[in-house]
């Protein structure tokens, strides 16, 4: 076999495997863009707040303003059934991230409630007991925005020091095992072990 | 390049496009919920009011057996969510997030009656997909749609309105709310309707 012959080869292989990894980790990457373009309440809860440690002053915040290298939304809704089974999983991968110094304020979940009052959104966490925050969805701006979004959907966003952010994970579907997930989500983000300094 | 080399490479490009339609397969899987696009938002004429004796009726359980309205009379408040059809884009998510509040119908000491004009198999294979469900969901199918029309909430195309009707422990209606079908009700309307039953 020739030269050129192997060349082709191993880029035909590449397309094969390099489009099924990433096709696996970024659908409708536009979802994980006009997500980060809007703007949502901030948090009256004061845990919640202090959690997400946004940078800006005003009632309102867009999700690179959250004082993290990695974010990880969950988009849910509290009529969702797969949303509810996910809860217990994902409140143990809050407790993973942490768990770990390197990870802990680097690393962070905020669940949108997609379609969901302050009042949906809080009865789900408080039958969840979920830790993280959950940012209501009151006039319906998620739905009407990220059209055909189906829950649940993450996506992951590595938040740059310069405020840029790049979506490296959007998908819909769960997990069940956190470890794996997270380890995931580290691998995709790019974020050095033990988080940018 | 010889004609060996071209037909590898033919191979290997047709694993790729293969490749391609599997994933295009496992979305699809998902995809079990039919699309019903923007309807008209209430298409049927109310036949009941607030300060009415509730029209009693006995409809089949998917779990099986009959329930029957005035049974639950002097024990518990009744809330009737009436759905358009099983496997249809709202209704789809409206009942599970009533799964979860269980202990805000108990505390109102209020039971569920989900209720659709669909027959029992669809139902229950509808049902099955949200989990176990601790409120009865009964079949208005036979003759169709009866007791949605009863109260007037019987759409022009044999559906039922999506609606909320709450009759307290007298047997009267409480409560209505024929909501546009094309959204869910806020949870927190029924618990504002609960709160009025207590004055």
């Amino acid at each position: 076999m020739n030269k050129g012959i192997i060349s082709l080869l191993i880029v035909v292989l590449g397309m094969v495997f390099g489009t099924n990894l990433w096709s696996a980790s970024i659908q409708r990457a536009e979802y994980g863009q006009q997500l980060a373009e809007m703007q949502f309440a901030v948090p009256e809860d004061q845990q919640a707040r202090d959690y997400l440690g946004l940078k800006g002053k005003g009632d309102v915040f867009k999700i690179p303003e959250i004082d993290a290298q990695v974010v990880i939304v969950e988009i849910f809704s509290m009529y969702c059934p797969h949303c509810q089974k996910q809860a217990p999983a994902l409140n143990k991968l809050f407790t993973s991230i942490n768990n770990q110094s390197a990870l802990k304020g680097k690393v962070k979940i905020v669940g949108m409630g997609v379609g969901n009052s302050a009042f949906e959104v809080g009865i789900f966490k408080k039958q969840y007991a979920i830790p993280f925050p959950l940012i209501p969805d009151g006039k319906q701006a998620i739905v009407n925005t990220l059209s055909g979004v189906v829950t649940p959907w993450f996506i992951g966003y590595r938040l740059n020091k310069d405020g840029s952010y790049n979506v490296f994970y959007s998908k819909p579907g769960g997990f069940s095992n956190e470890k794996e997930f997270l380890a995931t989500m580290l691998e995709l983000s790019g974020l050095p072990e033990g988080g940018d300094q | 390049m010889k004609r060996s080399g071209w037909i590898v490479v033919l191979l290997l490009a047709g694993v790729f496009v293969l490749s391609q339609n599997i994933s295009a397969v496992s979305q699809a899987l998902e995809g079990s919920i039919y699309q019903v696009g923007k309807l008209k938002p209430i298409d049927s004429v109310l036949k009941v009011k607030v300060g009415d004796t509730a029209p009693d009726f006995t409809l089949q359980a998917v779990a099986g057996g009959g329930v029957t309205l005035s049974e639950y009379a002097g024990k518990k408040n009744v809330v009737i969510s009436f759905v358009p059809a099983a496997w249809t884009p709202v209704c789809s998510d409206q009942w599970p997030g009533y799964n979860i509040v269980k202990d805000l119908f108990d505390a109102n000491d209020a039971i569920l009656l989900g209720i659709t004009v669909d027959n029992i198999p669809t139902l229950f294979a509808w049902t099955s997909r949200m989990g176990e469900l601790w409120f009865p969901v009964l079949s208005d199918f036979w003759p169709h749609g009866a007791v949605a029309d009863t109260y007037g909430v019987l759409r022009t195309d044999g559906t039922a309105e999506r609606a909320i009707i709450i009759v307290d422990k007298k047997g009267i209606i409480r409560y209505i709310d024929v909501h546009d079908i094309n959204e869910r009700p806020l949870l927190e309307s029924i618990v504002k309707a609960f709160q009025k039953l207590q004055e």
